[in-house]
């Protein structure tokens, strides 16, 4: 398999690749980050014409909705499409496509090692610009930037699993110079044909990365150890989750939580007269709405195991609870029990959709 | 006020479990009186909000038994039943919950005495551990 050597800043790179793809008629679209002019913020965009594609700045630290979340409902249109990802979003379609919710036949897959992505608050307010010399700088040096997610800060998965294309842009190069594009399969070989660029025979070198993995798995322990912090267990958990006010912001922008119509959303927690009558015969009061916490548990024991770490749920919760890092840290367990990392091999079952005959023997 | 007596969920399935229950009623085997049963098509068909619900809503207790691995009158559903339950015990453990107030136990038709002892051990289990506090609803 060949690299590419870039010689102008890898977003730039990463534009150039997508116009070339979307010109010679190799892609009918193109999805990736875009910056909207007027407000200095940014979206994520599904361009069909090459000439849509100027505002397009496909790697950039921000996540206003996880990608692989949004693939799931155009990957099955029969277009070719080529998208831009991070790792963790690469990962969360990996997930959805084992839920027979998308499929990678008609997608070329870019994405790249990725430095963690900026929270939405910051990119509402517009500091991104401001932020991204000095961000660069750190990723390229193979450091962790500290305004970044926290689960970011604690994300060791930060090298794109099964990408077609893989952009080199942290640790070993600065964004702007020297970056690397690898062709990891035959399909990025096809749609890369004729794409200037000096090529290469580089091969994708994780250990450059290295300093980047320990200080992750340094931040990750600290994450860990803040939720528990008084122990684990309920008071703890109360503490944590007692906020919650019901929004379902966490469910929605799950992409790990397909189901059209979610258990809590579900006739099963409909709350009528007779609930609250039941309940209320029982003791005084009742907090409204109820099963705020129980919501949390339930999507704990139906997904934790499939959890990316993505940080969407953490970052629109109005009320700052740690969803994803509680997420992180019980689906880190939960998925240790069946040795699986959510996102690695599309052919890896989810590990309660199958079963061995002879494993948990102490169960029972 | 007589002795606090612990209440237990027992979530029995048909075609072992439940029968095995019955053979130690019909064999007059005295087992405590603190199991509330409900029966299920299979241990698969036990979803783990079933486990915290019942905790929350004041049971003290939970056994879930089925067939024994390999003779699920559906083939499999109890293999997929213990897949869930090993995802839900460090859950229960981060949670704080006592890992003894939620028990799985394999029983079959034949095993009437094993029943008895089962749900013996459970009870004793349990009233050890007091009554659960913890996941009650208090707001």
């Amino acid at each position: 398999m060949s690299s590419i050597i870039i010689d102008t800043s890898a977003s730039r790179k990463v534009r150039e690749l997508l116009r070339f793809l979307l010109e010679s008629g190799k892609i009918d679209a193109a999805v990736t980050m875009r910056k909207i002019p007027e407000d200095s913020s940014y979206d994520l965009a599904l361009i069909t014409d090459a000439s849509n594609l100027d505002e397009a700045v496909p790697i950039v630290p921000v996540m206003t909705v996880n990608a692989g979340q949004v693939l799931s409902s155009i990957s099955t249109s029969g277009k070719k499409i080529a998208v831009v990802l991070k790792p963790c979003e690469l990962r969360a379609f990996v997930e959805l496509v084992k839920r027979e919710q998308g499929s990678f036949e008609n997608l070329l897959t870019i994405s790249h090692t990725c430095g963690g992505v900026f929270p939405l608050d910051l990119v509402a307010a517009g500091k991104i610009e401001e932020l991204l010399p000095k961000y660069e700088k750190i990723i390229s040096k193979g450091e962790v930037p500290a305004n970044t997610r926290d689960t970011c800060r604690a994300c060791e998965h930060f090298i794109p699993m099964n990408a077609d294309i893989t952009v080199a842009v942290a640790g070993d190069c600065e964004s702007g110079k020297g970056c690397v594009m690898y062709l990891n399969t035959d399909k990025a070989e096809e749609y890369a044909e004729g794409f200037s660029g000096e090529r290469g025979e580089l091969k994708f070198d994780p250990s450059a990365l290295k300093k980047m993995l320990d200080a992750r798995l340094l931040e990750k322990e600290k994450l860990f150890a803040s939720i528990t912090e008084d122990g684990p267990g309920l008071d703890r958990l109360l503490d944590t989750f007692g906020k919650c006010i019901g929004c379902h912001g966490c469910n929605s922008v799950c992409p790990i939580c397909y189901c059209l119509l979610c258990d809590f959303e579900s006739a099963n927690f409909d709350y009528n007269l007779p609930y609250f009558e039941e309940h209320l015969s029982r003791r005084a009061a009742l907090r409204l709405p109820p099963d705020t916490i129980f919501f949390h548990l339930g999507r704990l024991t139906h997904m934790s195991f499939s959890c990316v770490g993505c940080g969407m749920c953490s970052d629109v919760c109005p009320v700052g609870i740690p969803v994803a890092a509680v997420f992180r840290k019980t689906g880190e367990k939960t998925a240790a029990l069946f040795d699986y990392v959510p996102g690695r091999d599309v052919e890896e079952s989810i590990p309660v959709m199958v079963y061995k005959e002879e494993e948990f023997s102490d169960i029972g | 006020m007589s002795e606090w007596q612990p209440k237990i969920l027992a979530i029995l399935c048909n075609w072992c479990s439940y029968a095995g229950a019955d053979l130690a009623g019909v064999s007059r085997m005295q087992y405590p009186p603190n199991i509330r049963v409900v029966r299920v098509p299979c241990s698969g068909r036990v979803d783990p909000l079933f486990i915290m619900k019942s905790l929350q809503s004041g049971f003290d207790g939970v056994l879930i038994s089925g067939c024994h691995p390999g003779d699920c009158h559906y083939i499999s559903g109890n293999y997929v039943a213990r897949r869930k339950f090993a995802v839900l015990k460090p859950l229960l453990e981060f949670i704080g919950i006592e890992p003894d107030r939620v028990q799985f136990s394999w029983i079959s038709a034949g095993e009437g005495e094993r029943f008895a002892t089962v749900v013996t051990k459970v009870t004793e289990d349990i009233r050890k551990l007091g009554p659960s506090t913890k996941l009650v609803k208090k707001l």
